[in-house]
Parts: structure tokens; C-alpha cells; sequence
């Protein structure tokens, strides 16, 4: 049907693939930053109070602290471009390799809890805008709930109940994919339900509230006068015109899952990013976490990427600019 | 403005007062308020509040349940868990505060900022808030953990300042809409400089959101604060910390799984105070600021009519085509009910145009939305019949009912632009439109719509098919959604203001062209206005309404040359084009009452020049005062015996 | 005519806007002026520019081109400090009642906002000059205690006007500020307006898209379309059969008056109406602006920018084709020429 062309999509495209090299490199730089001016010293916290002085030295120069800041961060922004992240200062592996293994465990967390949110808050918040009283404040409700338990809580009760109460799932680790499929779906179920959770009220209640908006517009007036049939009007035209809001927040679900893998894999004891970030954390190993800092950002940037895909397609006064 | 606008005198923004109030009224407000107060009292008094010292370990009572020595239990080395989430809730409380002063502390200022300089100020500050989102918070955070151990303070600093950007949009939106308001241009015009407007006239505005986002903030900082603190980052374990406790609870789980239940409950049970309270405020700063009932009952006819579907007979007069009659429409509100309409009707018969004329506030757009049984939420018919080829459209089914819309009754609104789905094309729209009406192939459905574009007078209808409603003129948007009321070949169309929001050249355009269709297709028109000469050059007949009544029917060419009412013959004589340049305007004194303040017999007569007692004794009816000609005063005689229009 | 200083003398002013790459010249050489007890029209429609006009003379729009001159002195320019001071003198009441006046400040508040914008110390003076401009519109002096939201829309365009006199200007600018009223309080709000003026001597840029409205309040008037000036000259003459310019003359037989019979004598004259092309077309600088949608548009006027001339008596038009036109119409019947020949389209 009537469809005019489309050339601005690539201008789109391009526009997010040029804001995104600064920004990688600005978190890239933030990460290193950070590690030298923050008060403190790093090889001073790892050498501990126990240890002496020539071990500290030695640390300090086999670090490469006792250069100039300068020379320091040239010689990693050039390490990095090549994609060289430095080794794991705990156990000496290249932190790129480190890093890949367990990607696929961190994406699959991830963008499961982020389909579940999507397709159970959509449903859950068109539900709402339409009955307005007895499931609009069920969502409301459960949104209430779902944002207040703390994912760290909320996995203990889910082990508790489905793991160890009831033997349905498995209460901690990770199958890989090419392993067991159906395993592989079984160790997710529950890590995702609880990452998720949070989500799904976020998108139901954005969703609602989005819905509700459109549904007073005068558009969907004139459309209801012309005789269009409700369905087409509420699944067709109003749910079009809700979306933006909707893919906007699912952006930010899936940037603060991210965040939230770094709590659910230690509460399910998973082999992925988050739980590699803790890790380096507690034993202070930073070219780990800068690695994982640029890993979660290149994410962000893929996935603020597609939002505007997205945005252009929904939303056809984007695409004039 | 939307119709209720118009309708109820509601003030457009709120007091501060307003929203406390409302606020206080709020049950679940009051619920947070008060959980979050006593969490907050009891953990600052910890020394005094706490029976046991936190790290006191009673290796005699390890993992007990809830006791009467330890009313919450103790924990794997036999501390009080109670006296452990008190102390516990000091650090979190403390963290909390931490996060959201140095959020609001400067994301305020930078909001505001933004939002009232605009320009190269606010995008740089966009550009930043907005790289800054794409960071992952938790990240950074724990980066920071790692050169400063266990330091929650710089922990929390630093969420608080990863934090800035989504205060700042709120702010800054805020900012925006009060920056647009009139009041601020009016307020440079008195002499104030910036400072001053930003103090008196936004920030009032402004800090309502503020607080609603720090609320929420802290629901957010407290389920930071207990994450790290779960993952062990933050503290050694001997040191009572919320997420802590839970952590230790799950290596314990099968031994004793109540150990989870205080700590957790308790972390989930303060996040949501704060997300409720945020909320509540939320809540309570909006309906300040609309004033409408959030819950009210579908528009539906209530059963209170007796007489069933009993058609009128058409007597007579052929081309009858809609007849209206005894329709009111109330608002329906927990605050009560207030008559919008009271008892309207008037007949309309094929090819000719009536015109419904009032000023704002007389009812006549609701009216018409009663007719299309399309009355928003929170307005009611309450009582009446519309009769369409012998059937009481009121009374019938919502699926009967839908099949008439667009086949017979269209409808053209006020604003042409927004009328219009902005995110599809104006032609698959109207293709959509006559699939739904005549089942016809895509080919021929296009074809058809390429041709009610030309009938519209759009010159270039295949380019216009590809537009988007906000890429036409309001003009072109207008003549569209005449394209889209006519796609199903109605008899009646009702048309609510369609040039008032278009310049006179345009307005000329389309009224000509309504003409046009008029004469094409035979239909009927209803045209509701407050305007008279549109009124004078485009209808047949006329119905002048006020305060919910009609007060005058009549031809058009004695509306204007013999009007009957005194309220007519007032509005005649004020409109500037009928009186002599420079010279004093003859006017009405007084205002039009609004809903709920009608005065009870003759409803102008406070301002009415001929009024006598018996006017303001009993209810007036609508007088037959010559043919096709009907006025709602009892002294038609006495006044209009010898007064010209 | 008088040697007095006019108030008011716009001259030659320009105000552009840009949006992205798009510059549009939202008022393109305007000139016109105000003299003492004098009320000026500003007509246009949507895009015409009057608004912009208030805007620049009040100093809140930049100005690109040309001078404004307050009883003489070159306001153009001026930076806040100094324009502050022009602000005793000049004041502007807007279209908007629901929106013009803070809703969480009283009215009283409100109106003494700008006695104490300029120093006003003493409480009981502002007080007392409050209540006494709440009189002079008209209103209780209870009002002073109560809130936007509790009076109608034509009470809140008679506080604006309250406080727009507050410190006894000399010029003030009415921005459509009876265009959203309704027609009875419009009346009374219009018969305020006159009131005030003979009371004070004031002088009003009355700016309207109601040619109606503007016959009734100006001396004279000024037509704008799209930020220039078309025609300007004494109301009576400007708003009726002895307009010089074809836009304005397309104006005067647009504007529906009430009057069925002259309404149906102009249907019926005027035959099929067929709409005239966007006015959306990109217009060069030398051209005329109206030419796109003129009836009577030739060669001269795609090529070479009309400047504004005399016409008849105190009016000027910027018009190749005047008198010429108005003959054409003589010769075709009145309104013949709204059917625009479809090869003058470019």
C-alpha cells in the first residue's frame, strides 16, 4: 500500500555507527581513568599491608605504574585498537579470551530475560488498557511487586521453591547450548524468570500507560467514527502509535539486565560476564573489568542501534529528518 | 481544547496545597510514609532501638527461628538477625541519602539548565546525558570497587553520579513545558531577568517531578545498595549489611530457609514504600492538574427511560434522516452528577444543513459526540432518543451501532492534523477505510481512494496518498478527513468545528466545498460552529444552544433577520461586523454559567435585559412562536412586537 | 500629517528564523508606524508574521534588518538593562487566557509583579494600584486574592489587560488577545479596550486575523502575508470595497459575514470555488510574494518584487498590477476571478 521510500534508514544507521566510536572509546578511556585518579593505589591494595616493599615495587613496574600517565595510556589505547585487553592479572590468561568464553552464557541471559519481558509486559499491558478495572490494577499490582524484589532475592526464592522444594530445574550452573538444547533450556529457566521480573512490570506498565494515551487521541476517534472495526483500531493503528515509549524502555530492560547478570549468575553460580566482573572485582583485576566495561558497551551500543532502527520504522516523522 | 475542557471550570495547573492534600488523602501514600518513617526512626536510634549488639555471637542459639529471646531469629554464628537489620539499615539508609543528594544535587541545576537555555547549552547537555545513559552503571561502579575496596560511600557517590541523566530529562522536559507557557513571556515583559523567572515561575512548577524521581531514585539506590552488598563488595561479613544477611542466608537455605525471609522482605518492602510513594506523589501533582474522576463508567444510556423503543411515526415531511429528541448528557463522576446537555432535539432532513450554534460551554459538541455514541470517558447519556430510519440509535447494540458508523454518520472534527494516524499514510488509511466498507479488491480500494482524494479537491491525490498527516497543510489534513468521513457514502455527516482551526482563505475553501459534496451526494450535514457567518452562509437551518439547552430554532433567514430570544438577538447585535466601526459594542453583561451552576428557571435571564418575575419562577419550554420557528422564552410577544434584529 | 513623534515607527525590519538548513524570513522589510491615541492593525493569517512583529518589537526576538523607534529612540538593539526600562512604556497582553497568567500565583500576586520588578518598595502603594487597575477592568477587588483557575476566560484576558497597564504605559501590543474569546465576551472585552484608550490615551498595535474585528478596533491597518507587508492604509478603506491589493481583497470576500443574503450574492457570483494552490511554494526574494495564489499574476511579478507605493489617500500597496485589477474584476463580475487560470500556475 501506499509507501513512500526510505533512504533516511541508512542515515540513521550511520548516524548511531558514528556516536558510537566516541563512545566506546569514552568508555574505554572512563575505565583507565578511573583505575589512575582514583585516590588509592592499586599496587599497594594488591601487594596488601603484609607485603614488602620490593614486592611492591616489582608489581608496581611489571603493572607499568611507574610510568608517566601518558606514555601509559598510549601504550594501551594501542594495545586495545588492536584488540589486545592485557592479561588477567590473577591468572595470566589474555582477557579477550576470557572474555569470549563466556559471552554466549551472559547473551543468552540476557536476551532471553529481554524477549520475556517484551512479549509477557506487552500482553500483560494491553490487557490492562483495555479492562481498565479488574486487570489494570492486577498489572498495576504485580508491576508494584515485580520492581520491588531484589533479583539477588527473588532467584533465592525461585532455587528455593523450583529447585529445591520442587526438583524442576536446576538450582545453579549452565549447560552450553551444543551440549543438551533441552538442558541447556532448563539452566536458563530460572536465572531468566529472575532477571526478567523487574522487566516485565516496567514494560507492562509502560505499555499501558501508552496504550491508554493513544486511545484519547482524536485520531482514534475519527477512525472509530469512519466504522473501523475496534480490533483493527486497538491491535493495528493505536498499538503502532504506542510503541515508541514501549521499544525505548525495552532498551533500557535490556542495558539494566546487563547489570543484572552481574547479581543473577553469582546467585545461580553461571559461567558468564557478570560473574567473571565480580570476580575481578574482589581481586582487583583490572584489565578484566575494563575488559568487561567495553564488552557490556559495545552491547549497548548494538542494541541503542537497533532501537533506532526501530524508531524510524515506527515512527514516520523520524525519518523525514 | 479538548470537549471537557470547555465544559468544566477546572484550573489548569495545581497548588502546592492542592497536591498535599491530595497527597494526604492518598491511603497508600500514607501506608509508605509512615513504613518508611518508622524504618528510618528505628535504624538512626539503633543504639537505643536494638535489644543485642549486632556482632554479639551466641553460639548456643545459631540458626534458631523466631524466638521470644530473638524475636527475628538469629543467624549462622547466633547473632540477633533483628538487631543486625537495624544497624544494617543505618548503612543502607545512609547510602540511599548518599545517591540521591548527589543526583538531585546536580541533575537539578543541569536540568533546568538545559531546559530554560535551550540552544547550544542544552545540546551539549543532551549529548552528555545521553552518552552517559549508554554506560553501564553497575560496571563502572565496580571498577571503582576494585581500586577502593569495600568503600560504599564512593560506591553510592558514583551511582549517584551515573544517576544524572535521567533526572536531568525529567527536569528538563518539565522545564520545557512551563518555558512555553505565556506567562513567562509576560513575566520578561514586567522586568524580571532570568533568575528571578526561574525562581518564581519554573522551579514551582518543576520541583513537583523532582521529587517523584527522587522517590523513585531511591527505590533504585537501595536495589543497587543491597546488590552490591549481597555480592560481598562492600563490607567484610561480620558487618551487619542488608544484602549481606541475604547472601549468608543462601548458603543456609536447606538448614534453615527462614533465615531469608526478615532480610529480604524487609529490602523488598522499603523499595516498594519508596516506588509507592513516588508514585502517590506522582498521582497527586497530575490530578492537581486535570481535576477529572480517574474512574468512570463507560459512556452507556442509563435504563431510566420508560419508553422503550417505541419509534416516532415520520409524519408527514419526507427526507426525514436523524431526529433527535430529550437527549441529556451528564458527567459521571465519584464527585456526582452534572447535566452537560439537557433534553436537546431537533430533526435534520436529507440534503439540507443545520447548523448548531453556541458558544463554548453550551453543550453543542457534546451533543453531537452523543449522537455518535463517541462521548469520552466520564460523560454519560442519561436519558433521550436518536432515531435513524426508525430505530433508536441510543438503544442499540454496540455491534448494530458499529455498522452504521461511516455508512451512514460520519464524522469531521476540529483539528485536522490530529485527527489523522500519524504513522500511516494518509491513502492506506483510506484505502483501509473502503475495504471495511465495500468489499473490493486493493486495486479498486485504491483506485476509489485516489478518486474521493480528487473529489476533496486535492489536486495531487497520488502524491497526497503517499503523505503523512504531518507533512499536509491544515487545509490539505482537513480536506482529508472529509476524504476519510465520506469513504463510506454516509447520509449524515456531522462536522464539530471543522474551519475553526483554519485561516480564512482556507475556511472559504472548505466550506465551498462542503457545499459541493452536498449537493453531489445528498447528504445531510450538520454543522456545529460559533460562528455566525459561517452559519449565515452555509446553512438552511439553525439551533442556537445555551447552558445545555437549545433556546432557539429557527430558518436561517430568520435567525438572522427575526431572531426570537433574547440571547440571540444580544449575540447578533455584539458581533463587531453588524455595528458601527469605533463606536461601543452593544454586549451582554455577565457570563455564561458552567455546568452545575445553572440557574434554575430561565437560565439567561441574570442577564437578560427584559427579565420579569415570571421568568425566574419555573422552567421555560420551548415555545412555538411561528413556523419552523421555536424560541425558549415566555415573553416572545411583549419583547419582539416592535424590536428589529 | 501631525509633527508629533509617532509612538511607535517600525522601519524596513526583518526577522529570520533558521531551522536546520532552512531559512525562512519570518518578517521581510516591514514598515509601518503607530502615532499617539492611535490603534494599528496587524492582519494576517497563519505564517503571515504578525506575531513575530510583537516579538521583535518587544525585544523578544532578534531582529536581522531594519529599526524600531520608541517616541523616537532606536530600540532595535538595546540589551536587557536598557530595554527593561522601554518595558514601563510598552506593554503586551497575549492570545492565550489559560496559559498567560502563573496558575500558582494569586492574581494579586501577579499584577504586582511588575511594580516590583521596578523598585517598588512600598506595599500599600502597589496594593492600592492593584485594586484600583482591578476596577478599571471591571473586576472585584476580591479577585486580587484568588487563583487563574477560578474565573472564566474573558475575566482572565481583562486581569492580563489589568496587568498590562499596571505601570501606565503608553503603547500596548494586543497579540490576538480577543481571537480565543467567546463573541459576547469578546464584546465586552473590545469595549473595555476603547474605554481604557480614551480613558488614558493610549495606543494599541492590535494584532488580529479577524478583518472583522479589525474594521471594528483600528484607525488603520496593516495586511501581512508571509512576513510582508501587502497593503496598508485606513481601516475603512483597507477592510472594504476600495482595498488596493488582491490579497486583501481575497481576505475581505473570504471572511463570512453574518448575513445570509450577501453570503448567498457572493456564492452565487463566485461559482465554483476551486482552491488555491499551497502556499507552501518557496518564494524568492524578487518576486511578489502572492503571486503563487493571484488571479491576476503576470510575467512582472515572478521576476521583480512589487515595493510598497501610494494607492489612494494616507494607504499604500506593494501591487504591480494596481489599479489594473480591479478592473478585471469590474469587467468579469465580482468574483469571476477566484477561478484561477490554470496556465498562470508555475
Amino acid at each position: 500500500m501506499f509507501v513512500p521510500e526510505s533512504p533516511a534508514l541508512l542515515r540513521i544507521v550511520g548516524n548511531r555507527l558514528l556516536l558510537s566510536v566516541p563512545l566506546l572509546l569514552i568508555v574505554s578511556t572512563l575505565t583507565f581513568l578511573l583505575e589512575a585518579l582514583i585516590p588509592g593505589d592499586l599496587a599497594r591494595t594488591i601487594v596488601g599491608p603484609q607485603g614488602t616493599q620490593a614486592q611492591y615495587l616489582q608489581l608496581k613496574h611489571s603493572l607499568g605504574l611507574d610510568q608517566p600517565l601518558i606514555t601509559r595510556y598510549q601504550q594501551w589505547l594501542e594495545n586495545v585498537s588492536h584488540g589486545d585487553f592485557g592479561a588477567s592479572l590473577f591468572n595470566h590468561e589474555p582477557v579477550t579470551m576470557l572474555l569470549n568464553g563466556r559471552l554466549s552464557v551472559t547473551l543468552s541471559l540476557v536476551i532471553g530475560s529481554t524477549l520475556l519481558a517484551a512479549v509477557v509486559g506487552v500482553l500483560l499491558g494491553i490487557a490492562g488498557a483495555l479492562r481498565a478495572d479488574i486487570a489494570g490494577t492486577a498489572v498495576d499490582a504485580l508491576s508494584m511487586v515485580g520492581l520491588a524484589i531484589p533479583n539477588f532475592f527473588l532467584g533465592l526464592l525461585l532455587i528455593a521453591l523450583f529447585a529445591v522444594a520442587i526438583p524442576l530445574f536446576p538450582a545453579t550452573g549452565y549447560v552450553p547450548f551444543d551440549e543438551s538444547p533441552l538442558d541447556w533450556a532448563r539452566s536458563l529457566v530460572l536465572p531468566v524468570v529472575a532477571l526478567a521480573t523487574p522487566g516485565i512490570a516496567v514494560v507492562a506498565k509502560q505499555t499501558r500507560d501508552s496504550m491508554r494515551a493513544v486511545l484519547e487521541r482524536p485520531f482514534i476517534r475519527t477512525l472509530r467514527a469512519a466504522g473501523l472495526p475496534r480490533r483493527s483500531i486497538i491491535f493495528k493503528h493505536a498499538l503502532r502509535s504506542a510503541a515508541a515509549p514501549v521499544v525505548t524502555v525495552l532498551g533500557l530492560i535490556f542495558i539494566a539486565s546487563l547489570g543484572g547478570t552481574v547479581v543473577v549468575e553469582s546467585v545461580f553460580a553461571m559461567p558468564g560476564l557478570g560473574g567473571l566482573a565480580v570476580q575481578a572485582t574482589t581481586q582487583h583485576d583490572l584489565p578484566l573489568i575494563q575488559g568487561v566495561a567495553v564488552y557490556f558497551t559495545a552491547l549497548v551500543v548494538v542494541v541503542n542501534l537497533l532501537i533506532d532502527l526501530a524508531y524510524g520504522w515506527l515512527d514516520p516523522r523520524v525519518r523525514v529528518e | 481544547m479538548s470537549v471537557l475542557a470547555d465544559q468544566i471550570a477546572i484550573g489548569p495547573a495545581s497548588r502546592s496545597h492542592q497536591s498535599v492534600r491530595l497527597l494526604i488523602r492518598n491511603p497508600v501514600a500514607i501506608a509508605a510514609i509512615t513504613f518508611l518513617g518508622i524504618v528510618t526512626l528505628v535504624c538512626i536510634g539503633a543504639p537505643v532501638t536494638a535489644p543485642f549488639d549486632p556482632l554479639h555471637q551466641d553460639l548456643e542459639r545459631v540458626l534458631s527461628g523466631p524466638t521470644a529471646h530473638n524475636l527475628l531469629g538469629t543467624d549462622t554464628l547466633g547473632r540477633d538477625v533483628l538487631s543486625r537489620l537495624i544497624y544494617g539499615g543505618r548503612r543502607s539508609l545512609l547510602s540511599v541519602l548518599e545517591g540521591v543528594a548527589v543526583v538531585t544535587a546536580l541533575g537539578v541545576p543541569l536540568g533546568l539548565a538545559a531546559g530554560y537555555a535551550g540552544g547550544w547549552v542544552d545540546r551539549v547537555l543532551s549529548k552528555f546525558a545521553e552518552t552517559l545513559m549508554a554506560v553501564p552503571a553497575l560496571i563502572i561502579v565496580l571498577v571503582v570497587l576494585a581500586v577502593l575496596p569495600q568503600n560504599e560511600d564512593a560506591a553510592m557517590i558514583s551511582f549517584g553520579l551515573l544517576g544524572i541523566p535521567a533526572i536531568l530529562r525529567v527536569v528538563r522536559s518539565a522545564t520545557l513545558r512551563v518555558r512555553e507557557d505565556l506567562y513567562v513571556a509576560a513575566a520578561r515583559v514586567s522586568g524580571l531577568n532570568h533568575v528571578q523567572i526561574v525562581e518564581r515561575h519554573i522551579f514551582p512548577r518543576v520541583w513537583g517531578p523532582v521529587i517523584v524521581q527522587a522517590s523513585l531514585f531511591a527505590a533504585y539506590a537501595l536495589l543497587f545498595e543491597t546488590g552490591i552488598a549481597y555480592l560481598g563488595l562492600t563490607a567484610d561479613p561480620s558487618t551487619p549489611t542488608w544484602g549481606g544477611m541475604v547472601a549468608e542466608a543462601s548458603t543456609v537455605i536447606q538448614r534453615q530457609a527462614w533465615l531469608l525471609v526478615p532480610s529480604g522482605t524487609l529490602i523488598a518492602l522499603t523499595i516498594l514504600a519508596f516506588g509507592l510513594l513516588g508514585d502517590a506523589i506522582r498521582d497527586a501533582v497530575v490530578i492537581g492538574e486535570g481535576g477529572l474522576a480517574r474512574r468512570a463508567p463507560r459512556s452507556v444510556v442509563t435504563k431510566r427511560d420508560h419508553d422503550g423503543d417505541i419509534a416516532e411515526p415520520l409524519n408527514g415531511r419526507s427526507g426525514l434522516v436523524l431526529r433527535v429528541r430529550d437527549v441529556s448528557v451528564s458527567t459521571a463522576s465519584s464527585a456526582g452528577e452534572t447535566p452537560i446537555v439537557d433534553r436537546v432535539g431537533f430533526d435534520v432532513y436529507a440534503g439540507e444543513t443545520l447548523g448548531i450554534i453556541g458558544e463554548s460551554g453550551c453543550g453543542k459538541s457534546v451533543t453531537a459526540l452523543a449522537v455518535l455514541r463517541l462521548l469520552p470517558q466520564g460523560l454519560r447519556v442519561t436519558e433521550g432518543h436518536v432515531y435513524w430510519q426508525g430505530d433508536d440509535l441510543l438503544r442499540m447494540t454496540e455491534r448494530s451501532f458499529d455498522e452504521l458508523r461511516g455508512s451512514s454518520l460520519a464524522y469531521v472534527s476540529q483539528e485536522p492534523q490530529s485527527s489523522l494516524d500519524p504513522a500511516f499514510t494518509v491513502g492506506s488509511q483510506l484505502v483501509e477505510l473502503i475495504r471495511h466498507h465495500q468489499r473490493v479488491s486493493l486495486r479498486k480500494a485504491r483506485s476509489s481512494a485516489i478518486a474521493l482524494l480528487r473529489q476533496v479537491e486535492l489536486l495531487n491525490a497520488d502524491q497526497v496518498a503517499r503523505t503523512y498527516a504531518h507533512e499536509l497543510s491544515g487545509g490539505m489534513a482537513q480536506r482529508v478527513a472529509i476524504a476519510f468521513a465520506l469513504a463510506g457514502r454516509p447520509k449524515l455527516l456531522i462536522a464539530d468545528e471543522p474551519t475553526t482551526a483554519l485561516d480564512v482563505t482556507v475556511q472559504a475553501e472548505i466550506l465551498g466545498l462542503l457545499r459541493r459534496l452536498q449537493r453531489e451526494t445528498g447528504m445531510a450535514l450538520i454543522l456545529i460552529t460559533h460562528n455566525w457567518g459561517v452559519i449565515a452562509d452555509i446553512c438552511d437551518r439553525a439551533v442556537v444552544m445555551y447552558a445545555g439547552q437549545i433556546v432557539e430554532k429557527s430558518g436561517i433567514q430568520e435567525m438572522f433577520h427575526k431572531p426570537l430570544h433574547p440571547y440571540t438577538l444580544g449575540l447578533l447585535k455584539s458581533h463587531p461586523s453588524l455595528a458601527e466601526p469605533r463606536s461601543r459594542l452593544s454586549s451582554i453583561p455577565g457570563n455564561v454559567p458552567s455546568p452545575g451552576s445553572w440557574p434554575p428557571a430561565c437560565r439567561f435571564s441574570p442577564r437578560c435585559r427584559f427579565v420579569t418575575d415570571a421568568c425566574v419562577k419555573a422552567p421555560i419550554p420551548l415555545i412555538d412562536v411561528g413556523p419552523g420557528h421555536a424560541s425558549r422564552c415566555i415573553r416572545v410577544d411583549q419583547i419582539f412586537a416592535k424590536a428589529s434584529a | 500629517m501631525s509633527p508629533e513623534t509617532p509612538v511607535l515607527s517600525v522601519e524596513h525590519l526583518s526577522v529570520r528564523y533558521r531551522r536546520g538548513r532552512r531559512i525562512s524570513n519570518a518578517l521581510d522589510d516591514v514598515t509601518f508606524e503607530v502615532q499617539p491615541g492611535e490603534t494599528v492593525g496587524l492582519v494576517g493569517e497563519s505564517g503571515s508574521g504578525k506575531s513575530t512583529a510583537a516579538k521583535a518589537i518587544l525585544g523578544l526576538a532578534p531582529v536581522y534588518a531594519g529599526f524600531i523607534y520608541f517616541f523616537g529612540t532606536d530600540i532595535t538593539h538595546l540589551p536587557f538593562k536598557e530595554r527593561r526600562e522601554t518595558y514601563r512604556q510598552m506593554q503586551i497582553v497575549f492570545q492565550d487566557p489559560y496559559n498567560s497568567l502563573n496558575p500558582t500565583r494569586t492574581i494579586g500576586d501577579t499584577l504586582s509583579e511588575p511594580m516590583e520588578a521596578f523598585g517598588e518598595r512600598d506595599h500599600t502603594a502597589t496594593r492600592n494600584r492593584v485594586y484600583e487597575m482591578l476596577e478599571r477592568v471591571h473586576l472585584p477587588t476580591s479577585a486580587a486574592n484568588r487563583y487563574p483557575w477560578q474565573f472564566s476566560g474573558g475575566q482572565r484576558q481583562r486581569i492580563a489587560i489589568a496587568r498590562a497597564l499596571m505601570l501606565a504605559p503608553r503603547l500596548v501590543i494586543l497579540d490576538e488577545a480577543v481571537s480565543s474569546l467567546d463573541l459576547s465576551v469578546q464584546a465586552q472585552v473590545l469595549n473595555l479596550l476603547q474605554e481604557l484608550q480614551e480613558a488614558s490615551a493610549l495606543s494599541y498595535v492590535f494584532i488580529s486575523h479577524d478583518l472583522g474585528v479589525v474594521r471594528h478596533m483600528c484607525d488603520r491597518v496593516v495586511v501581512l502575508y508571509r512576513g510582508r507587508v501587502m497593503e496598508s492604509g485606513p481601516a475603512l478603506t483597507v477592510s472594504g470595497r476600495g482595498s488596493a491589493h488582491p490579497y486583501t481583497y481575497t481576505l475581505n470576500e473570504a471572511v463570512p459575514v453574518p448575513n445570509p443574503d450577501a453570503q448567498q450574492a457572493r456564492r452565487a457570483a463566485a461559482g465554483s470555488v476551486t482552491p488555491l494552490p499551497s502556499d507552501t511554494m518557496k518564494i524568492r526574494d524578487e518576486q511578489c510574494v502572492f503571486a503563487p495564489r493571484c488571479p491576476w499574476n503576470q510575467p512582472r511579478c515572478w521576476s521583480e518584487r512589487p515595493l510598497l507605493r501610494p494607492a489612494y489617500p494616507d494607504g499604500v500597496v506593494a501591487c504591480h498590477r494596481y489599479p489594473e485589477w480591479q478592473s478585471e474584476i469590474a469587467r468579469s463580475g465580482p468574483l469571476d476571478a477566484h477561478v484561477l487560470p490554470a496556465t498562470e500556475r508555475r
